[in-house]
């Protein structure tokens, strides 16, 4: 009996601990990156923030299936141009090749790579620097337009199809704002229905 | 004490050989109907017998749901040259669907007018809409007499302007319903305020009932091209309609009671309408009840209706 006892404890205290320690590791590891020099340049994540990075992206991809993001025709992959070794200005500056995309979205104090990573295009980056896929990208909008994220979860901000009581699909931020340039266009309406006296 | 004198009562009423009124002029239908059937009938001139003599939607059995449903699948698979098929979802247990529309975002583009044109088989021609979609000022708030629902405008959402797409509200109490002479439409238990179409009279006493001018009366006989005609239809929902006989938004019955979300919903491009169940705590449309200020059309008339219209910047 005793030594069930003992390891039944020992085994309850291994879960409070790795409970307790989990988040202090995770919140650790946050926040160098954002203090230190690896915020601009990420290290390659440890094992352990490996794993957790794994299970999160899990979660939210089976919370928020959501549609394919709008790439521009020719495009995506950006890796087909930018190299991961590419040497980088990092000063805000225009960029000639994409001269197409107008920044109008807090154009004062934002640029190309507050969002796009510049070591890895084929991503975006979070504020923490951590690296995300454009499928995710409602996470680095939520940044700064929290209560849009929390209403977008709960259905009320955006679009959802499919069905009301199962799978369903919801559109990303980018689906309909576009990034660069946030504000809802003006759009054609179709026609107006016929008057009662012109009805034969 | 003393007995009081007891009255003469008239006997009751024997029931007329047997017979109420209806079953009485369905048996002279029948003994009609076997003189035609003798004298060889088309298919036509029998489903037009039995549609005549037919039951009560709610009255049918299993079997005959079933026979009315093969045959009228049956004779619109002839009229519109291709397979249609006409069922007869019931409602799910414990579901009672809402609905909420966002004023803040809704552009009024029409695109859900449309929309349900084409899911639910209105007429194209005289035209029939479910869904209006009104123009207001800004300034002047909602104030429904000088409400514009014939704008015509380049782009939208127009300057100054908002909109306000309004529909069947789907009463918890709902007017149109106590006013039907023959009980051609009803409340179904999941929430959804609908029309037998084979019952209704088109007296439009529902239409003057109605305090959302949501129902439409069918003048002429509606007209849908072959190729746009949705052939997954319901048979309280969006089946072709007959000329005389009235419609409104179903929710979009052949759909809600499958899981999806209503076509308007669905084709909306600014993500403006949301749909769900009530009853359901984790639901969008509880959500939004809890956590917005939403509104109801005409609360004043205690029609409660089940469609909320809210703010939602």
């Amino acid at each position: 009996m005793r030594p069930v006892r003992l390891t039944m404890a020992g085994a309850a205290v291994a879960l409070m601990l790795a409970a307790a320690c989990r988040p202090v590791e995770d919140h650790g590891a946050r926040w160098s990156k954002a203090r230190g020099p690896a915020a601009v340049k990420p290290a390659e994540p440890s094992p352990a923030t490996k794993g957790a990075k794994a299970t999160e992206v899990a979660r939210t991809a089976a919370l928020y299936p959501v549609a394919p993001p709008p790439f521009s025709d020719g495009v995506f992959p950006c890796s087909e141009c930018h190299g991961k070794t590419d040497v980088v200005n990092r000063t805000p500056h225009p960029v000639e090749f994409h001269e197409d995309i107008v920044l109008h979205h807090d154009e004062k104090n934002r640029w190309c790579l507050d969002c796009h990573d510049a070591q890895n295009r084929d991503k975006l980056h979070l504020a923490d620097g951590r690296l995300i896929d454009f499928t995710e990208s409602y996470r680095l909008c939520g940044q700064c337009h929290g209560p849009t994220l929390r209403n977008w979860k709960a259905g009320e901000h955006g679009k959802r199809t499919g069905s009301w009581n199962g799978a369903k699909q919801y559109l990303l931020c980018a689906n309909c704002h576009s990034p660069h340039s946030p504000h809802f266009k003006p759009i054609k309406p179709k026609p107006a229905p016929m008057r009662q006296e012109a009805i034969k | 004490m003393r007995e009081l004198p007891t009255l003469p009562l008239p006997a009751p009423a024997p029931p007329a050989e047997g017979y109420s009124r209806r079953e009485a002029l369905v048996m002279g239908l029948f003994a009609l109907a076997a003189a035609a059937t003798a004298t060889g009938c088309s298919a036509a001139d029998k489903l037009a017998y039995e549609e005549f003599v037919q039951k009560h939607f709610k009255d049918l059995s299993p079997e005959e749901l079933k026979d009315r449903l093969a045959s009228m699948e049956k004779r619109y698979t002839e009229q519109f040259g291709k397979e249609v098929k006409v069922s007869a979802t019931p409602p799910m247990p414990g579901v009672l669907f809402g609905y909420a529309l966002d004023l803040s975002r809704c552009i009024g583009c029409r695109r859900c007018v449309y929309g349900c044109v084409e899911e639910n088989n209105q007429s194209r021609d005289p035209q029939t809409h479910w869904i209006t979609v009104l123009e207001m000022d800004k300034e002047e708030g909602v104030n429904l007499q000088n409400a514009n629902a014939f704008y015509d405008h380049e782009t939208v959402p127009a300057p100054g302007k908002f909109y306000m797409p309004v529909a069947c509200q789907h009463c918890e109490n709902p007017p149109c319903v106590k006013v039907c002479p023959v009980q051609a439409t009803w409340k179904e238990p999941d929430g959804i305020v609908v029309i037998d179409y084979d019952w209704c009279i088109g007296c439009r006493n529902c239409i003057a009932a109605c305090p959302y001018g949501a129902r439409r009366f069918n003048w002429g006989k509606p007209s849908i091209p072959k190729d746009e005609l949705n052939p997954n239809t319901e048979y309280l929902g969006n089946r072709p309609r007959q000329r005389g006989v009235v419609e409104k938004c179903s929710f979009c019955l052949q759909r809600v009671r499958k899981g999806l979300y209503p076509k308007c919903v669905e084709v909306c491009p600014v993500g403006a309408r949301k749909f769900g169940n009530l009853l359901d705590p984790e639901s969008e449309i509880r959500y939004i009840i809890e956590n917005k200020r939403v509104y109801i059309l005409k609360e004043e008339l205690n029609t409660q209706p089940k469609f909320f219209y809210y703010y939602g910047l």
